[in-house]
């Protein structure tokens, strides 16, 4: 297996982009990263995208992007993962340059959401739960990651300010972020006085609907290490895991096993502990996700992760900053674009390139992707070569 | 010998006042409430229709009969609100209690006396040896015009009966029926709310048709109104029946535990089964019970039915009708109540 | 058109069948074809009692299409009496007066429909185990 590296990345600012289509995101964002890698070279593609069916009645995207992007014939495929869909495009991409298949390897993450009403989009982000058992029943993403934020508040006494905490952090990081939806601060007031979608949770403890893309490109590390100026970023360890499609199976609910499965997997690939990174990046869908997520990749111990929140051990300035980009949260959340856009950040802060909100000496970072409740996850481990 | 082996009812837990729908139509609730014996009714939740209260009932019905439902060979729902004009809802009960594949079904619509109609077809089939049990269900979820008198009477109940030969909780003694072409109360294809006609409902129609089935069952089996321990009469109001119940020489004590619609309004398809099985919730072994609907259009179906000591012993398996309707009340204002029954205009 | 779909899951639906592994006797709803825990492919039909108590829930205040005219309410995943968890609504009951750990039963409840001229769908839903 080669060793691969990120030589590209490119961004497109997120929001709710009235005057830009599917293709055009795609196409924009694959064009930034090509400028940053100083070449346009791709001997593959793998698009991230959860449901363009649904969101824009356009499937077939293996088609469409290379097409647009001017590559026509270049080998081509789309995969989904809901919410992870965008983690495993990378994830596919680093198996075509590690495999040998292919030398430069491009990874494009999309979500068009805005062309179909709100009632259309939750329809379709619906359909990342179990059909059949959750979403017949009335149940919405909002409602399940509540019952998780119930049962975390009844089993570990978290509570709704500490939820908060969450959203107030991201949004800070987030006004730092040029690309972010909503690059403005919120209080924990504001969060706490928001309108309440699903018990405990409120407004702005979700992350918003959104239009985005975002596209890394990989090749070797030698290949990076002859043609980079720019610091080179390497992805040392990738992992996936799975779980239950329907949260109520799940031996303990608040026990994310497919994030455990994908941390540890990528940790161990990289030959290193948790606590040997210095950042991550992690798929706050919802405030209570972050804090679920931080107790399972073991940044804090299980029930912890409400109080580290509020007392900054996640903050940009703090000892383990998470989501620097703002998160899912602030930055936004185009589902398929989030996992390739999270590797952007990483790779930014790698590179001592992100500005304000520029971690120290952060020589290492992991990314954490997942779908759904936890059905999947898709794990990388970013270091400085 | 052939009789009820087990009975079920279910009761929605929302209710509106009759002084509640009065004060929107600057009618007088005083009047209303002596003129009609009738204080509240029952309204059915968003998630509540015909079929679903009919399982409901039917799945208590069963527990009380203590039978594997696979061996219940019909299935009758009468009802004047079933879910589709087209497509039965006894297919949804039937599939629901796990009746299917091999039993017969039919939907059944005679106004309010849609109930009896099936009961007294499924006790035939049991008697000719048809088939071993069967199910017969009265449910509705009926609809008053806005601002009509009917309004503050028509409600949403279910009441179910198992028909068997065996471990009998009532006998069946003797059925009649008085039938007329009458028309007091009729709903058109497609018409959202009935008509009717207003006093010509009561004594051409309600009172001419219970006095006759009546008076031809107490001729048939030779009994007279003393003879009966409980009797219970159709109740599209509170007043009707007992006007009716006294004039013919019964009292109170007979149609007490049967006479529900003062709290309860009138079920419709449930309404005389539902008050049947409010007797059978409290009568003893070996007791009388008269049993008269009346549909519009017009008919009264008439039973007499026997007591068993089986009777006591089964009733706790399910709830009753008065914990039904007494527990978990929830009253809505006529906004919420104009929302669950879909008298709001919404885009489509 | 959820016809197919919806008549094809009415044994869950309407009666709650549930499939039980014949070698680890662990239960599973819906039914699957391989037992998750042992990797048996032969199961038996079960139908679940559908009581059990609440282990989680939230309420549903901004609701899916569909949906808009229950809200607000209920959706949790109950414990049932088998052990095994499931997740449904839980109506007749005032969703704010609700703890975990209420003894639930189901009852049959209408879900929603395909619009004023489509299918109807029902399905179990649970409810206070109050008696009634
Ligand atoms: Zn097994």
């Amino acid at each position: 297996m080669r060793e691969v590296a990120i030589i590209g990345i490119g961004m497109i600012r997120f929001g709710e982009l009235w005057e830009k289509s599917l293709r055009d995101m795609c196409v924009e964002a694959s064009l930034n990263c090509f400028k940053d890698a100083g070449t346009d070279r791709v001997d593959s593609i793998t698009v991230g995208c959860m449901s363009s069916g649904l969101f824009t009645g356009q499937e077939h995207l293996s088609s469409l992007v290379p097409d647009y992007l001017g590559k026509i014939n270049t080998p081509a495929s789309r995969v989904e993962s809901a919410c992870a869909s965008g983690g495993l495009a990378v994830r596919t991409a680093f198996l075509e340059v590690a495999s040998g298949i292919s030398d430069y390897a491009l990874a494009v993450g999309v979500e068009k959401m805005t062309d179909v009403s709100v009632n259309e989009a939750t329809y379709a982000l619906a359909t990342a739960s179990d059909r059949d058992y959750e979403a017949f029943h009335g149940i919405t993403f909002p409602g399940l990651y509540a019952m998780l934020a119930k049962a975390h508040m009844d089993r570990y006494g978290t509570t709704r300010e500490q939820l908060a905490e969450v959203a107030v952090k991201n949004h800070a990081n987030g006004v730092l972020n040029p690309y972010a939806q909503f690059p403005f601060p919120v209080t924990r007031e504001t969060v706490m006085n928001s309108t309440m979608i699903a018990d405990p949770l409120r407004l702005l403890d979700c992350s918003p609907i959104t239009d985005g893309a975002a596209a890394v490109l990989l090749t070797t590390e030698t290949e990076a290490k002859r043609l980079k100026k720019n610091p080179v970023v390497g992805i040392t360890g990738i992992g996936m895991g799975t779980d239950t499609i329907a949260l109520s199976q799940r031996k303990d609910i608040l026990r994310l096993d497919a994030i455990d499965h994908a941390v540890r997997r990528a940790l161990k690939m990289a030959g290193k502990k948790i606590g040997d990174i210095d950042f991550a990046e992690v798929h706050d869908c919802f405030t209570i996700a972050e804090i679920l997520v931080v107790e399972t990749m073991g940044i804090v111990d299980q029930g912890k992760g409400g109080p580290a929140t509020i007392d900054g051990l996640t903050a940009l300035t703090g000892k383990f900053p998470v989501n620097p980009s703002g998160g899912l949260k602030a930055k936004g959340h185009p589902v398929g674009a989030s996992g390739v856009a999270q590797i952007c950040e990483a790779v930014e802060q790698l590179r001592g390139n992100a500005g304000k909100r520029q971690i120290d000496n952060a020589r290492s970072g992991i990314t954490q992707n997942m779908g759904g409740s936890g059905g999947s996850c898709v794990c990388h481990v970013l270091e400085v070569k | 010998m052939v009789g009820i082996i087990g009975y079920g009812t279910q009761i929605p837990r929302f209710r509106i006042k009759v002084e509640e729908i009065a004060k929107v139509w600057g009618a007088d609730p005083v009047a209303l409430k002596r003129g009609l014996n009738l204080n509240e009714k029952s309204v059915p939740a968003p998630d509540e229709d015909c079929a679903t209260l009919a399982v409901n009932a039917a799945r208590d019905a069963v527990k009380r009969a203590g039978i594997n439902p696979a061996e219940i060979g019909a299935v009758y729902v009468g009802s004047e609100s079933h879910p589709y004009a087209v497509k039965p809802t006894g297919t949804i009960v039937s599939e629901a209690l796990g009746a299917c594949p091999f039993v017969h079904t039919a939907d059944l619509e005679f106004a309010c006396k849609a109930g009896t109609e099936g009961m007294f077809i499924a006790l035939q089939l049991v008697k000719a040896g048809a088939v071993k049990y069967a199910l017969a269900v009265g449910a509705d979820t009926s609809q008053g015009a806005p601002g009509d008198a009917l309004e503050y009477s028509a409600s949403a109940g279910a009441a179910a009966f198992v028909m068997g030969a065996d471990n009998l909780v009532a006998e069946l003694v003797d059925t009649h029926a008085y039938m007329t072409d009458t028309p007091d109360f009729w709903r058109r294809e497609h018409a959202h709310y009935p008509e009717h006609g207003g006093r010509f409902t009561g004594e051409p129609a309600y009172k001419k048709h219970i006095t006759g089935a009546v008076n031809a069952i107490l001729d048939k089996t030779g009994l007279k109104p003393s003879d009966f321990n409980y009797m219970i009469f159709h109740q599209p109001n509170g007043k009707f029946p007992v006007q009716v119940a006294k004039k013919m020489g019964f009292t109170e004590p007979q149609y007490r535990y049967g006479l529900l619609t003062p709290t309860l309004g009138n079920t419709y398809s449930g309404s005389s089964p539902m008050g049947l099985a409010a007797t059978l919730d409290e009568a003893g072994p070996d007791e009388l019970i008269l049993l008269v609907s009346y549909g519009s259009g017009a008919g009264s179906d008439a039973f007499v039915f026997k007591t068993t000591e089986r009777l006591p012993e089964i009733r706790d398996l399910a709830p009753k009708v008065k914990k039904q309707l007494d527990t978990n009340k929830t009253y809505l204002e006529y906004g919420a109540y104009a929302k669950f029954r879909r008298k709001i205009l919404k885009p489509e | 058109m959820n016809v197919p779909k919806h008549w094809r899951e009415s044994p869950q639906r309407y009666r709650m069948e549930a499939g039980k592994c014949r070698k680890c006797e662990r239960i599973f709803f819906p039914g699957r074809l391989v037992c998750p825990e042992c990797g048996h492919t032969g199961f038996d039909m079960v139908k679940l009692s559908g009581k059990g108590k609440l282990h989680t829930f939230t309420v549903i205040r901004t609701a899916p299409s569909g949906f808009t005219d229950f809200a607000p309410y209920a959706v949790g995943i109950v414990e049932l009496d088998e052990g095994i968890r499931i997740l449904g609504q839980i109506t007749d009951c005032d969703p704010d007066s609700l703890q975990t750990g209420d003894r639930l039963t189901s009852k049959f409840r209408r879900m929603n429909d395909e619009g004023k001229t489509g299918m109807i769908m029902y399905s179990y839903k649970f409810v206070p185990d109050n008696g009634i």
